[in-house]
């Protein structure tokens, strides 16, 4: 019988099958940060066990609140930083250097076809975008994967979603995930993988691919995830060419990673984008969606646009030929967050950074700051942000505060705008 | 192993986050007792207060899908230091799960139709849970109303709440 992307990963890496319905698999890598690392480490330390798998397989960045803000998240680098030190840990990201970590990850090289990747950080099933199984773990499974470079899953039965039709104009990879969430739920794929497919995958760029699988745990799933094909050897190119003597040997090679033809999914869901609009959440649940057009007019005090979910190259590309020559209403206040210190240089580069200055934005170091209410954007009560983060939950970006997410094409058009609109600003691709 | 029994707090809605459980703000805490005082802060819940319905309670029961969002440990642990080691529901989120077993703690799922039964009939009550782990009976009473429900859970979960959490049980094994 056939298998899926994440089966055959999976399957590759069990080790053990301790009782039903729980495999103990092998990881390739374990990527920490400083927000759900330093108790791990504490814990480590305290139980006498201040040890570390394989220093090569583990990765660390400070990326939630940097600069620091106050003693306590100094005190969280700190820990982080000295550990990484003690350890040999040498790929560590500090600020200068760093950025939000399911950017800078991909960005290194770091996550390959194949790989199953764990971190303290639920949206680590955007690694799932290389055709890696990627899940996040609280602090506990990642302690064990510090130590023994393994960890606890049950097996991944998988939904397929096959995207299919034409992108009309305006709408990106956010609005497919959000009408996806919208569709399926917040409960909609728990304890599943949903494999993305089809033309519309096959033609996405990895950004657009990342946003895609960063959004599944929105739907509860443990990993989104796409076939590896040329597009994914192109990414990675630079960091893979010893090994492989052609691109088409390094896809030939990641194909061992494509669902076979007779693979058996939980549920195949066909969605058409044919006529999907510009998608915004309207409640404290990323499945409360609505088109855009129909949230027209609604009163906005910030719009931010960054993060994991949509804080990458393409991302302030696509804002950038919103704003050009536009400034920001007066109504509200923007921030923009270049998800990591090479796309902020790129960004520079390209005169994105001049665009956004121009229109009236504020520019901020790489940082998951806001997305999460800690720092760099925080909303006062009573005040709603047009965020192109992943998560509107009540208190998120503040106590209080409301936050509507949607594509960074959608927040630039509001920004200007002064509220939700319809980006009927934006003229084709 | 840790108590599971005693005063029970429902909470009547599904997909309750683990922002609302313990807000990120307080993530820079590096200690599990500092979480105390902010359990459920930002819970989007028309009547409840933080400050005055946990005290005294040693048991969540509550709707769908509980502990979606952040894969936080400090959820888990936010009850953890409140007393509260028990969360019952028709469903959980996979890491907040997990995430419960790992610190010996227990996420146990009874179908939809009994949580409604239970809110239904005890809500509305001051009421007492006993757990008796070893037949895998919960014992609900309330006023002079007394009901049992069987419960199961995973021979993996159950393991990890007699060992009282995952690290020395991997750290031993593989
Ligand atoms: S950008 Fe937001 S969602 Fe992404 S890792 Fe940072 S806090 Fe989490």
């Amino acid at each position: 019988m056939g298998k899926t992307i994440a089966q055959k990963i999976f399957d590759s890496h069990i080790i053990d099958n301790p009782f039903e319905d729980i495999y103990v698999i092998r990881l390739d890598a374990v990527f920490c940060h400083e927000i759900t690392t330093p108790i791990a480490i504490n814990d480590l330390v305290s139980r006498g066990k201040d040890r570390v798998f394989d220093t090569s397989r583990i990765k660390a960045v400070i990326d939630h609140v940097t600069p620091a803000k106050d003693s306590k998240t100094a005190l969280q680098g700190k820990i982080l930083r000295e550990w990484t030190r003690r350890h040999k840990i040498n790929d560590f990201f500090d600020i200068g250097r760093n950025g939000v970590c399911h950017a800078i990850f991909p960005e290194k090289g770091f996550v390959r076809p194949g790989y199953t990747i764990i971190m303290g950080d639920s949206h680590t099933c955007t690694y799932g975008a290389f055709g890696a199984f990627g899940a996040g773990v609280g602090t506990t499974d990642l302690e064990v994967g510090i130590l023994k470079g393994v960890c606890a899953l049950g097996y991944p039965e998988t939904i397929k979603i096959n995207i299919c039709g034409k992108i009309p104009d305006g709408v990106f990879a956010k609005d497919i995930i959000l009408s996806i969430i919208g569709l399926i739920g917040v409960n909609g794929a728990t304890n599943k993988v949903m494999e993305f497919a089809g033309p519309v995958v096959e033609n996405m760029g990895m950004d657009a691919r990342m946003t895609l699988c960063n959004m599944a745990i929105e739907a509860g799933a443990t990993c989104g995830i796409c076939a590896p094909d040329m597009t994914t050897v192109e990414y990675l190119w630079d960091f893979i060419k010893d090994e492989y003597k052609t691109k088409e040997a390094a896809q030939n090679d990641f194909s061992k990673y494509c669902s076979d033809p007779d693979a058996t999914y939980e549920k195949i869901i066909d969605h058409d984008i044919s006529i999907l609009e510009p998608m915004v959440t309207f409640g404290y649940k990323p499945d409360n969606v609505k088109p855009a057009s129909e949230m027209e007019g609604t009163k906005i005090d910030q719009v931010y646009i960054g993060s994991c979910t949509n804080g990458r190259i393409e991302d302030l590309r696509v804002a950038a030929k919103i704003l050009k020559g536009n400034k920001i209403s007066n109504a509200l206040r923007g921030i923009v967050s270049p998800a990591t210190t090479e796309i902020y240089r790129q960004a520079l580069d390209e005169g994105i950074i001049a665009t956004f200055l121009e229109a009236g934005f504020c520019v901020t170091n790489p940082t998951c700051g806001a997305c999460l209410g800690m720092s760099n954007g925080i909303i006062a009560e009573g005040e709603t942000c047009a965020s192109t983060t992943n998560r509107n939950f009540s208190g998120r970006m503040g106590k209080g505060g409301m936050v509507h997410l949607m594509s960074p094409a959608t927040a630039a058009a509001t920004a200007i705008a002064g509220h939700i609109t319809n980006s009927k600003l934006y003229k084709g691709k | 192993m840790k108590n599971f029994s005693g005063k029970v707090l429902f909470l009547n809605r599904s997909d309750i986050n683990t922002d609302e459980i313990i807000p990120a703000r307080y993530l820079t805490e590096n200690t599990k007792e500092a979480l105390k005082p902010y359990l459920l802060e930002d819970i989007n819940l028309e009547g409840f207060d933080n400050k005055k319905d946990i005290e005294g309670k040693a048991v969540i029961i509550t709707r769908e899908n509980f502990g979606c969002g952040s894969s936080r440990e400090h959820a888990p642990w936010a009850f953890e230091v409140n007393d509260i080691n028990l969360v019952i529901a028709p469903s959980f989120a996979r890491i907040y799960k997990r995430n419960m077993f790992n610190c010996g703690m227990m996420a146990v799922e009874l179908p939809a139709e009994t949580i409604d039964q239970i809110f239904s009939v005890f809500s509305n009550h001051d009421t007492d849970l006993e757990t008796v782990f070893n037949d895998g009976l919960f014992i609900l009473t309330a006023a002079n109303i007394m009901e049992s429900f069987e419960f199961r859970i995973s021979g993996f979960d159950r393991a990890l709440v007699e060992a009282g959490g995952w690290v020395d049980y991997a750290d031993s094994k593989y």
